[in-house]
Parts: C-alpha cells; sequence; structure tokens
C-alpha cells in the first residue's frame, strides 16, 4: 500500500509560495488539501513557509481529519514563529477539544500542549480540565501527558489551576493506559520540582500493581520504572512486590524483563532471608541470558547492565559465563562488552575455556578487539593467582604468532603481572627480549625499558638493551624517556660498573640539559643529587619494593553503583555514570507574544544550535567530565570554556525569552562600594560598564552602571546572558534610560537560576552580551562570585553538621591555602561571612599552634530545589595573612569556586 | 525516575534527516545532522559504533534498517532498552504500512509518517506500537475513506492487540512449534558453547474474542498436576511471552491462557541450554601442498536418527580471499565457489539421518605473500539445514483449547521443525 506521495516534493520554482496561497485559498476541497500538504512537503525539506500561517490555519475548519492533522502539524512547528496569529488557532482547537469524536478531541488537546506559545497556553486550560474528565479513556490518556507538558511550559499555572490533584487522581483510573501515562507524566514532573508531588504510597501501590497487569507494554515500563523508587516498609512489603514484579521477567518485551529485575533488584536490599534471595537471583539467571539473544543494540543496554549487576551479585550468573563468549558476527560493541563481563565471571573453576576464547579473539582482524582480549588475559593473571601462569602460557604462545600489536599488548600486560607476582616468572624475559626491535608504541616501550631496569642484574646484556633505546633518546615520547632515565638508574645502582656508568652519564645530562619536560628534567636531577650524595640512600629509594597491584575489573565506587543500580536500564547504566553528570534539562524556548518582532528573525522556529565548544563525539560515547570519573581526586574546575564568540549572540537570542527590552526607566540606583569595571570604556567604543552580582533580600540582582562616554546619545539598552553553570538569566527589563554623552546610569538587573544551564564542569564565568541602538553588540565576561548565591537557610546545627562531615567520603574533602586572606578579629569575621549566609557552627583553639579553628556551613541552590552544602574548616592564626581552608561538599568539584568566594570576602 | 525522547529523526545513510518530528523543542535537526557527521568523520560506519552516544549535552540512540537510520534524541535520563527497543517496533509499524522500510518509500508517505509519529510517541514517550490496530485508524491513501474514524476500542483496553467484531467463515488455527540450534564448536573439536531457542508461532483466523489455552510437556506442570513425567516431559529454562498471555497466571499455575491476536504472531520463545550433540558435525582438513596450491578435505556427518531427515543442507566453507580455479568433487550435493562472501557453498538438498559425505576441494594460491606478517581473518564454517516433524527438545503440544461465546469449533494444526541458528564450527 505504497503513497505516492513524492509528487509533493516536486516544486515550480517560480512564484512557488504565491501560488500556494492560491491554492489554500481554493474553494475545492481537495486542491486545498494538496497545498497543505505541498507545504508541509516545504517543510519536511527544510524550507521556511512561515508566511502562509493564516492561509493554513484558515484550512484547520474542516471535517476531514487528514487534512486536519497536516495543519494541526504545521502550527506545531510555526506557531512559536508567529506567536500573534497562532491566536488564530485557538478557537478551533476549543471547539475541537468537545467534538464528538475522541480520536479529534485527543488531537485537540494533544497538539495544544505541543504549542509552547503563552497566550495559547491559557486557553488550553478549561479544555485540558474537560478531557482530564473525558469519558472516554483515549483521550484522558492524552490529557494526562497534557498536564506533563503544561508543567514544562508553565508549572504556577498546573498547580494553581489543581491539574496535580486531577492528575493524581488518574492513577485510580479504571483504563489501566491512563494510569501509566499519569504515572509517566507525575514522574517527569516530579524529577523538575522540589516539592513532594508524586509519591507512592501503599494505596497506589496497589493500584499500580493492578494496571501492571493490564497495560500495554510501554505503560510496564513508566510503571515498573516508578515502581522502583517505592521504599518499601519491611521485608514483607519488598517480599509482596517481588512477587507481583516477578511475572514481568516472563514478558517478551526485553524493556519490560530489565525494569522488572530493577525492581526486583531495589527490593532485594530489604530483604534479609538468604533462602528468597537465593530463589530469586535463580529466577533472575534465565531472563537476562535471553537478552543476550536480542536485538544488537538491545544486547548493548543489557551487557552494560550485567555489568553493573554481577559487580553487587556476582553469583547470579557465575555459570553463565558461556553466553558470553563472542559470535563472530556480533557487532564489535557488543564483543567489547561480552570481553568486559567475561573477564569479571572468570573463575578457576573456568578459566581454562575461558583462556581459550580469548586467544582465539586474539586471533582476529579488528584491531582494538584483539588488543583488549590480550589486556584479558592480564587481568585474568592478576585476579586469579592459580591461573596466572596459564594465562603467561597463552600470552608466550600469543607472541610467537609475531603480530606486532599483539607482542607490543602483550609486553604491556606482562609488566604488569611481574608487579603483581615479582620474582616469579621472570624466565621468560628472554622470550621478551626477542622483541624489542618490533616494539614502537609508546606504552609497549616504556614496560619493556621497565621490565629491563627492574630485573637488570638477571639480564646479561641489559645495558648493550639498554643502550640500544638510548640512541634515540631525544625524540622519543616522555612516558619512553621517563622509564628510561628510572631503568638507566636501577642499572647502575644494580651493576656499578663502567658502561653503567657511562650510560647514566649520557642519559642525566640528556635529560636535565636538553629537555623541555619539567617532570624528566626534576626526576633527572633528584636521581642526580641522589646518586651524588649517598649511593645508598640512592639505592633505598629507586629500588624500594613497591606495593603490589592488584585487579582493578570491579571498580566502580560502592555508592556509585547503588545509584547505577537503582538507574537500571537507564541512559546511566549505560554510561555508568550518575544521571546528574549527563542530564540537561533546557527549557525550551517559550516565546511572548509581544517580543520585539525584530529579534525573531534570529529565532529559526526556535531551534538554536548551541555555540558552546562542542565535546568531540565522546571518545567513551559517554558523557566527558562526569564528577565521578574513575580518578577520584577532586576534579579542578576547568578554566572557562572559551567560547567562540562570533556565535554568541545568534545562541543568546535563542534562549528562552530573556532578551529583555528596555522599558521605562525607574530611578533604583544602589548604593555601596564602586562597582568593578567589567568592560572598559576602551573596548566599547567609550560605553563602559562595572558591575557585580549582589544578593539582597534572598534575591540576586547584577548590579551595574552604564557609562556613556562617547560623543552621542546611547539609548535602547539590553542584556543577554550565555549559558552558565549556574543557568543565571535576566528576571525582568533592563531598565537603563538614554544615555547622554557624558553621562551615567546605575541600575539593579533582577536576576534568576536555573533558566539556561549549561554542561561541562563548574565554572565561575559568565558571558555577556549588551546591545543599544547606536552601537555593535558588546561581549564580555563577568564572574559569578559563589557568596551571592548562599542561601538564606544554609545554617547547621552542630549535631547536623558532625554527621554529614562523617557520611561524606574523604576523598570529598578539598583544601586550599589562601595566603592573603586574613582573619583580624574573629568575631567580625563570622559577622561578616553570616553576612553572606556563611553560618557560623562552632570553633575550637589548636594549642601547640594557637591558631583558630571556625567551622562553618553554607548552601548554594541547585537545580530542581535541591542545594549544594559546604561544610567549611577555617584554621588561621588571628591577625596574621594566611588561612587554610578545607571545604568537604556533595560537589568537589565546586571547592575552587568556593575557595574564590571565601578568599574575597576575607579580605 | 523519568526520562522522554526529545525527538525522533529518520535519517538517510549520510546523515541527512528526511523526516523528524520535535516533541519537546529542546533538540533541533541541526544538531542531529552535526553529530552525525561527525560520527562518519570518525567511525567511517556508523553501525559499528556504539548504539548509545553522548554529545554536547544530548544523547543519540540509533539503529539501522536498509537504508534508513531511525535515531532519537534526548536530553534527560531516559529508560535506553525502551527507547533501542521502541526504535526496532517503529521498524515495523513502517514495514507493516509501506511493506518496505526505506528512504523512498518514507517520501512517498511521508503524510502517513507524520500522522503514525504523532500518535506512536506524545511528548517523548512511547505510546502504542500494534501496527495491526493503528492501521484500523490510520490509512494510507488506497484505503483512505471520508468517513471520521474513531480510535479503536483496542488502543486503550486491557486487550490492546485485538479488535473486536472479527469474523472468520472458518475458524483455524496455525500452530508451528520452530526450534533453532545455536552452537559454537572450537578449532579443538570441543562444543564450546551450545542452545536451542524455540518459537511458539502462531497464526489465528478466528472469530469473536476467542479464550485459548494451550497445554505443553511442560515438567514444572505436569509434576504440579502429580502426572507421571516419565521421559516425556520437558525443562524450559526461561519461556518468554507474548503480551496476550497472562503472566500472572501462568507464574500461578503454569496455565498459558489467552485471547489471541489476529493473525501471525509469536505466542511463546523459550531457551535451553542443555548441552545438544551437533545435529550436523563438519570436520575440515586444510593441507597446504605448496607456496601455491591448498587442498580442502572436508567430511559432514548428520547425528539425528536415521527416520529424520535434513533438508536444504547448506555448509559454507571459508576460503582465502585470495584462492582461485577451484576443483571440487562431492560425494553428494553440489559445491560452488562463492568468492564474493570467500567460501565454498557445498549444498545438499536432502541429508538423511546417520549419514556420512564428502567433499574435496582445492585452490590456487598466488605465490608473492606480503612479508608482514597481519593477521587473517579465521571465519568459522556455517551450517544451515531444516530437519522437519523434529524438535531437539522434545516438546510436544498436548492441546490447544479454543473457546468462543459463539461457541464455534475451531481447527488447530501443529507443525514441528528444527533449523540452524548460529550455527558455528571455528576452523583450526
Amino acid at each position: 500500500m505504497s503513497g505516492h506521495d513524492s509528487k509533493y516534493f516536486s516544486t515550480t520554482k517560480k512564484g512557488e509560495i504565491p501560488e500556494l496561497k492560491e491554492e489554500l485559498n481554493s474553494q475545492y476541497k481537495d486542491k486545498k488539501k494538496d497545498a497543505v500538504k505541498k507545504v508541509i512537503a516545504a517543510m519536511t525539506v527544510g524550507k521556511d513557509v512561515s508566511m502562509l500561517f493564516t492561509d493554513v490555519v484558515n484550512c484547520m475548519q474542516t471535517e476531514n481529519l487528514e487534512l486536519k492533522k497536516l495543519v494541526y502539524l504545521y502550527l506545531i512547528n510555526y506557531a512559536k514563529s508567529q506567536p500573534d496569529l497562532a491566536i488564530l488557532a485557538v478557537n478551533t482547537f476549543v471547539k475541537d477539544s468537545q467534538d464528538p469524536n475522541p480520536l479529534i478531541r485527543a488531537l485537540a488537546v494533544r497538539t495544544m500542549g505541543c504549542i509552547r506559545v503563552d497566550k495559547i497556553t491559557e486557553y488550553l486550560c478549561d479544555p485540558l480540565q474537560r478531557c482530564l474528565k473525558d469519558d472516554d479513556p483515549y483521550v484522558r490518556k492524552t490529557a494526562a501527558i497534557c498536564v506533563a507538558k503544561l508543567y514544562d511550559i508553565n508549572a504556577e499555572l498546573v498547580e494553581d489551576r489543581g491539574f496535580l490533584e486531577t492528575l493524581k487522581d488518574l492513577i485510580s483510573d479504571s483504563n489501566p493506559m491512563v494510569v501509566a501515562n499519569a504515572v509517566a507524566a507525575l514522574a517527569e514532573i516530579q524529577e523538575s520540582s522540589a516539592k513532594v508531588i508524586f509519591e507512592i504510597t501503599s494505596h497506589t501501590l496497589f493500584k499500580l500493581l493492578a494496571a501492571l497487569n493490564e497495560c500495554t507494554e510501554w505503560g510496564q515500563v513508566f510503571i515498573l520504572d516508578a515502581l522502583s523508587s517505592y521504599k518499601a516498609k519491611d521485608a514483607r512489603d519488598a517480599e509482596n512486590i517481588v512477587e507481583r514484579v516477578t511475572p514481568r521477567l516472563q514478558h517478551a518485551n526485553c524493556a519490560v524483563v530489565l525494569s522488572a529485575v530493577k525492581v526486583i533488584l531495589q527490593q532485594m536490599e530489604l530483604i534479609s532471608s538468604a533462602d528468597v534471595i537465593r530463589n530469586l537471583c535463580k529466577k533472575m539467571a534465565p531472563p537476562l541470558v535471553t537478552l543476550i539473544s536480542a536485538e544488537p543494540e538491545i544486547q548493548y543496554v543489557a551487557l552494560r547492565n550485567i555489568n553493573l549487576i554481577v559487580q553487587r551479585r556476582p553469583n547470579i550468573l557465575a555459570h553463565e559465563i558461556k553466553v558470553f563468549f563472542c559470535k563472530y558476527n556480533d557487532p564489535i560493541y557488543v564483543k567489547m562488552e561480552k570481553l568486559e563481563i567475561m573477564i569479571k565471571l572468570a573463575s578457576d573453576r573456568n578459566i581454562d575455556q575461558v583462556l581459550l576464547e580469548f586467544k582465539e579473539y586474539a586471533t582476529e582482524v579488528d584491531v582494538d578487539f584483539v588488543r583488549k582480549a590480550v589486556r584479558a588475559i592480564g587481568r585474568c593473571a592478576i585476579k586469579l593467582d592459580r591461573a596466572a601462569e596459564k594465562c603467561i602460557g597463552v600470552l608466550l604462545d600469543l607472541i610467537k604468532i609475531k603480530v606486532n600489536y599483539v607482542v607490543q599488548e602483550a609486553i604491556i600486560v606482562i609488566k604488569d603481572i611481574f608487579r603483581r607476582y615479582p620474582n616469579t616468572y621472570e624466565s621468560i624475559i628472554a622470550t621478551l627480549c626477542e622483541n624489542l626491535d618490533t616494539l614502537d608504541e609508546p606504552e609497549a616501550k616504556a614496560s619493556m625499558i621497565w621490565i629491563i631496569g627492574e630485573y637488570a642484574e638477571r639480564i646479561d646484556n641489559a645495558d648493550e638493551l639498554l643502550e640500544s633505546f638510548l640512541e634515540t633518546f631525544p625524540e622519543e615520547p616522555a612516558q619512553v624517556q621517563l622509564q628510561l632515565l628510572t631503568a638507566a638508574v636501577k642499572l647502575f645502582l644494580k651493576k656499578p660498573t663502567e658502561r653503567p656508568q657511562e650510560m647514566i652519564q649520557v642519559v642525566l645530562n640528556n635529560a636535565t640539559q636538553e629537555t623541555d619536560n619539567p617532570d624528566l628534567r626534576d626526576r633527572a636531577y633528584i636521581y642526580w643529587r641522589l646518586l651524588s650524595t649517598d649511593p645508598e640512600a640512592a639505592k633505598d629509594v629507586v629500588l624500594a619494593e613497591k606495593p603490589t597491584i592488584s585487579d582493578d575489573s570491579n571498580n566502580l565506587d560502592p555508592s556509585l553503583l547503588d545509584e547505577l543500580l537503582a538507574n537500571i536500564a537507564t541512559l546511566a547504566s549505560v554510561y555508568h555514570k550518575p544521571p546528574e553528570s549527563f542530564v540537561s534539562r533546557v527549557k525550551a524556548a517559550v516565546q511572548r507574544p509581544d517580543e520585539d518582532e525584530e529579534y525573531l528573525e534570529g529565532q529559526d522556529s526556535g531551534q538554536n544550535e548551541s555555540s558552546a565548544p562542542v565535546q568531540d563525539v565522546a571518545s567513551t560515547s559517554g558523557p566527558a567530565n562526569a564528577p565521578h570519573a574513575p580518578s577520584a581526586a577532586p576534579v579542578q574546575a576547568a578554566p572557562a570554556p572559551s567560547a567562540p564568540m562570533p556565535d554568541l549572540l545568534g545562541d543568546l537570542i535563542g534562549l528562552d525569552g530573556a532578551l529583555v527590552p528596555v522599558s521605562e526607566p525607574t530611578a533604583a540606583a544602589p548604593s555601596g562600594p564602586p562597582l568593578p569595571v567589567i568592560f572598559p570604556a576602551s573596548a566599547g567604543q567609550g560605553l563602559q560598564l562595572s558591575g557585580c552580582l549582589i544578593r539582597r533580600d534572598g534575591q540576586i540582582f547584577y548590579s551595574l552602571a552604564f557609562e556613556n562616554n562617547t560623543a552621542g546619545p546611547l539609548d535602547g539598552f539590553q542584556i543577554q546572558f550565555n549559558k552558565n553553570t549556574f543557568g543565571l538569566a535576566a528576571a525582568g527589563p533592563l531598565q537603563v534610560p538614554s544615555l547622554l554623552p557624558g553621562t551615567s546610569a546605575s541600575t539593579l538587573l533582577p536576576m534568576v537560576l536555573f533558566q539556561n544551564l549549561s554542561a561541562g564542569p563548574p565554572s565561575s564565568v559568565l558571558q555577556v552580551a549588551v546591545k543599544n541602538n547606536q552601537q555593535p553588540v558588546w561581549y564580555f565576561t563577568d564572574k559569578v562570585p559563589l557568596q551571592a548565591l548562599f542561601l538564606e537557610e544554609g545554617k547547621m546545627e552542630r549535631g547536623t553538621f558532625l554527621e554529614t562531615w562523617k557520611a561524606l567520603p574523604d576523598s570529598h574533602e578539598v583544601s586550599k591555602d589562601l595566603p592573603t586572606a586574613l582573619i583580624s578579629n574573629v568575631d567580625a569575621t563570622i559577622e561578616k561571612l553570616s553576612a553572606s549566609n556563611i553560618f557560623y557552627v562552632a570553633r575550637r583553639m589548636l594549642k601547640d599552634t594557637s591558631q583558630d579553628v571556625l567551622y562553618l556551613s553554607g548552601k548554594v541552590p541547585y537545580v530542581s530545589g535541591k542545594s549544594i552544602s559546604f561544610l567549611v574548616e577555617l584554621t588561621a592564626l588571628v591577625g596574621s595573612p594566611g588561612v587554610k581552608c578545607a571545604v568537604k561538599t556533595p560537589n568537589p568539584e565546586m571547592a575552587t569556586l568556593f575557595f574564590d568566594a571565601i578568599d574575597a570576602l576575607l579580605r | 525516575m523519568a526520562g522522554a525522547a526529545s525527538a525522533l529523526f529518520l535519517l538517510d545513510m549520510k546523515g541527512r534527516v528526511l523526516i523528524w518530528r520535535d516533541y519537546r523543542g529542546d533538540v533541533s535537526a541541526g544538531q542531529v545532522e552535526k553529530f552525525f557527521s561527525k560520527l562518519i568523520e570518525r567511525e567511517g560506519d556508523p553501525s559499528s559504533h556504539d548504539p548509545v552516544v553522548f554529545d554536547d549535552g544530548v544523547t543519540f540512540m540509533f539503529v539501522q534498517y536498509n537504508n534508513v537510520y531511525v535515531l532519537t534524541a534526548a536530553r534527560q535520563n531516559c529508560n535506553a532498552a525502551s527507547m533501542l527497543l521502541f526504535l526496532h517496533r517503529v521498524i515495523d509499524v513502517f514495514k507493516h504500512y509501506f511493506e518496505e522500510l526505506e528512504e523512498e518509500s518514507l517520501r512517498d508517505n511521508f503524510v502517513v509518517v507524520y500522522e503514525l509519529l504523532d500518535e506512536i510517541m506524545d511528548f517523548g514517550y512511547p505510546q502504542y506500537t500494534e501496527a495491526k490496530i493503528l492501521s484500523e485508524f490510520i490509512k494510507t491513501d488506497a484505503y483512505r475513506m471520508e468517513v471520521t474514524q474513531r480510535p479503536p476500542m483496542a488502543v486503550t483496553n486491557a486487550v490492546s492487540w485485538r479488535s473486536e467484531g472479527i469474523r472468520y467463515k472458518k475458524n483455524e488455527v496455525f500452530l508451528d512449534v520452530v526450534e533453532s540450534v545455536n552452537i559454537l564448536v572450537n578449532s579443538n573439536g570441543q562444543v564450546v558453547r551450545s542452545d536451542v531457542v524455540g518459537a511458539l508461532k502462531m497464526r489465528t483466523y478466528l472469530s469473536g474474542m476467542p479464550e485459548c489455552k494451550l497445554g505443553l510437556n511442560d515438567r514444572v506442570l505436569l509434576e504440579a498436576q502429580g502426572r507421571a513425567t516419565k521421559g516425556k516431559a520437558i525443562d524450559l529454562d526461561d519461556i518468554k511471552f507474548h503480551q496476550c498471555v497472562r503472566l500472572a497466571r501462568f507464574e500461578n499455575d503454569r496455565t498459558i491462557s489467552f485471547i489471541p491476536p489476529d493473525g501471525a504472531f509469536d505466542l511463546m520463545t523459550y531457551r535451553l541450554s542443555t548441552q545438544v550433540k551437533p545435529l550436523i558435525w563438519v570436520e575440515a582438513q586444510v593441507e597446504r601442498h605448496s607456496r601455491s596450491r591448498v587442498e580442502y578435505t572436508v567430511k559432514a556427518r548428520s547425528q539425528f536418527k536415521e527416520r529424520s531427515t535434513a533438508t536444504n543442507v547448506e555448509i559454507e566453507l571459508p576460503v582465502s580471499s585470495d584462492a582461485t580455479t577451484p576443483t571440487v568433487r562431492t560425494s553428494m550435493g553440489s559445491a560452488v565457489y562463492a568468492p564474493e562472501r570467500e567460501a565454498l557453498l557445498w549444498k545438499i538438498k536432502s541429508f538423511p539421518g546417520g549419514k556420512d559425505y564428502m567433499l574435496r576441494a582445492q585452490f590456487h594460491l598466488p605465490s608473492i605473500t606480503a612479508e608482514e606478517s597481519t593477521p587473517e581473518k579465521h571465519p568459522p564454517i556455517r551450517v544451515k539445514f531444516e530437519i522437519p516433524y523434529f524438535t531437539v527438545s522434545g516438546i510436544q503440544v498436548r492441546y490447544l483449547k479454543i473457546i468462543e461465546k459463539s461457541g464455534y469449533q475451531a481447527l488447530p494444526w501443529v507443525r514441528y521443525i528444527t533449523t540452524a541458528g548460529e550455527y558455528e564450527l571455528r576452523m583450526i
């Protein structure tokens, strides 16, 4: 039943728009319909047909459902760009929402919710109210989702009109699909609200479990995902839920199965009976195994999740390792994930078979996969002591094949095996040395050199071997140079004969004088100094016994693992990163109809490409810069991303209607100390701006002063902010009168948070664009002082402070010396800090240094109503400069910003 | 936890947008095209890349089908399993509508595509993907009528897969039990992995709302009923049911009861991981007589009972890509060299149980070889076959009861067949 719609794509070029206009107004139904199709076809290929708005909307009142749908589709696309005209459609919408045909009622309410124009939103309320109570479940289920749409546009309106209550009532609806959609809508609203809106009680729990048996597969996923956040009262409650959810493991839909597994795993945490747990594990294994025969994309998600599940409950799949063996035609991304899980499940019992597999993989053609297979052998050797020898055997077999990258990879892992089992397998060094000349990758070279240095006393010709590398010393990468330096020193200490002595001279000379690499130079100097002052001490240092390494294949932090297990099947579980590290809720542009026409041109139908520096297609295919990156060290807030300036306004203008026109000036001159200059007159052709973010009565303002040093008057000032860490944006219009030459004006611009959030590591950079009618757009950057953001309610009781401090892991503590900060009077300092909402908790004195230690707390608002707390310890000698500031916080990556704030406050 | 998709895109092979539907207004078509061009630039072939990719604040999930990519973009922590599966269902819906999903069929039917995208997802939440029911109220031009349609009851019913009022003159059910054998044999002849995936494929032509009940020789059920289970009962590892089967009831007393959809569907699938003896065993010896001549000696043996016969057997023997001038002799069937698959295909129409067949082949190789030893591809030997009237598991349909309030008699037809699934034997 193929169609012939492609004919609508052909164009007549000449006068296309007028022609369409004429056809749209035709009195013949068919011609009209064809014309609308042509318009939609033009829209599909990206042509702008917004100028036909009135003509298309005039076709809306029709009995023809197909035509109506097309007009609605057009409206969704172009209403944003014609907000004033969109109002023309309202009448028909309201009428359609009362149509006798439920299909049309639902269509009307569904489409209205997609039109993100403020004026329309108001008219949506009455039809929505009616449709939520419609007789037909098809209309109710559509209306349920529409409440979430409306909440996204105007949360207040939803709350004021009592839609949340009606939505909650729908959880008790007789129709399972309505229940499922109500659950999805409530869960979404909850996500973006600070208040408790949707909480599963024992009453709703019963309703949800009942609906679970009857709704569509997608609805089952909504309900299961909502259930996974339910906290059972006790073990019995948990067992009850599990009992009701277990049958879902038999569902043909993999997403239903995976979400059911999530609920069961969550509830299992509460169940203490070993029998019940064992039984549940037994029940979950076969469905998990079956996921591995789904479509490859689903397999990928399943494997990423199984990786998490076996970290928490290794026994579930302990006997199933064979299902993770790679098939020849598996896509590479599936093979890679299977390898990871094979390593996790490898045990003394199955290692023989696993090694046979790895060996097979190591001879395939995909280089990345082969390398990973070789590494896997090494990781098994490190994990299982008793299998280490077998693993070495396989690695030697592979080296004999003499495929270059296999050899290199094998040498890298053998180095790790030597570190894990010192003085055990040195007999194979001779074989390794045979392959010396083929090594060309830095890591492999460095590994080989490390081995030679470490075992120099057992390699007769160690000096010759190292010498062969020395010739190219200056050209080697840093990694290799460092290893060569250390190996030469080790050789000299072990065999202090003539040749090594010459060699060490050459290396040290080279490393101290010829190189620009400070690491290499410093290391060389240290060795040099050690060797020249006390060779015995040098021995103690360089040849010290090293700690043995251990297996890192179960490397997720337990608290992160908990969080990820609660997020099974979601993107977080695929990335192995917590949701907040990649979720970016961007409020879509809601166009205000009274906005200045001029700025609509740049609007590009509300979609704008971000001009923020684009990360490479993530190399790990996960979001970069997650706070839980494997190295748990506190992440230094990266310097501000240097956004490509020329694009900024295009970006800015597209944002959330925050570009506010100038309204009548009012006198709101702020008092206080002079503001810092943020944009000098030299850069602004005579316009100078001073300003600073301040906090007053719990509200953030941008205190700004404009100075006109140009020859003519300036007027029509507007301001716009680029996406930033805190999502700061203007909450109202910028009120600056027109400035005569030589005059200045000050204003307080109210600001709001979380309007246009940027992704990436926290940064204090605030990029601002200012515009007036006479000059080009000016861009400049200011800093967000964290001290303007601290919340009034940041005070903590002593007990809470202590508990919170203990609850946070040590890795979340960061400290910094602030050399120029000064506490001259403790009470005055406490007062000053509490004025900025950093509150005093406790104080003690260090006896031996007579330093004062102050404990303070503060809170900074965070997305979706949460806040980040900072627990602070300030150590200082009263009256003399220098303060040590230690801070413990759930978000250590914010610490740098915090230090800057304290530093500024203590001056 | 909640999460919805922001938009759904249909892209051509170069990553250009053919049609897209914006559900939440927070991503743009430009963004997805930019992402895709980066992906192609880096990877060459996006289909080998992870199907879930994060770029510039947006997660892209995609599935390829023919010359089309189906892709969702999301800014939230949405359910990845559900989204990817949904994309596959979207493909199924389009296939149902346009027979084939490809660039051309999307262009030819863009009006219906838009209508479907509006119905199957709302605000980024998957809604309804039963192609058969959808086509009752979203029709292509050829079938479109001027009367205004209503949403079929099924869309919101507890029975969302079947419409009421279906009528057949003759009420019939066809039930095919299809088992496919997956096997992986190592180069040392050891069976590394073997399992059987079975499916009960149904085609129903039944009037009204029939209540069906299916009985199998499932050990758990028979034991629960206290019947003798000697030899006849089987253990099924993991059973998955079509959404029409009442799962709670099955959990309760192992009864498989359901109201079937109309037409073809998979009632249930199951898996058996018991070690099975390879039904067709292939041994290949490869001898290099000189630098330029290689000889294959292949023996195929059927290891099932003599009363069964495998049909349409095809043994794919991998051959080096630079082999030329083959000469082949077989004791049964015919063999053709297929250079495009780098394989010799040995086809045997009928292969009875307990038989041995032989193949000898000789190839010439170029006498010059590259100096650097690079690893060669080691594809396994692959085998395809079908064995009718036979199942590996021994599964049996004991009864299929069909009850409809009008009281008609329906005829069930049952067939059994075993096929080769991923049947791989690694070569030395």
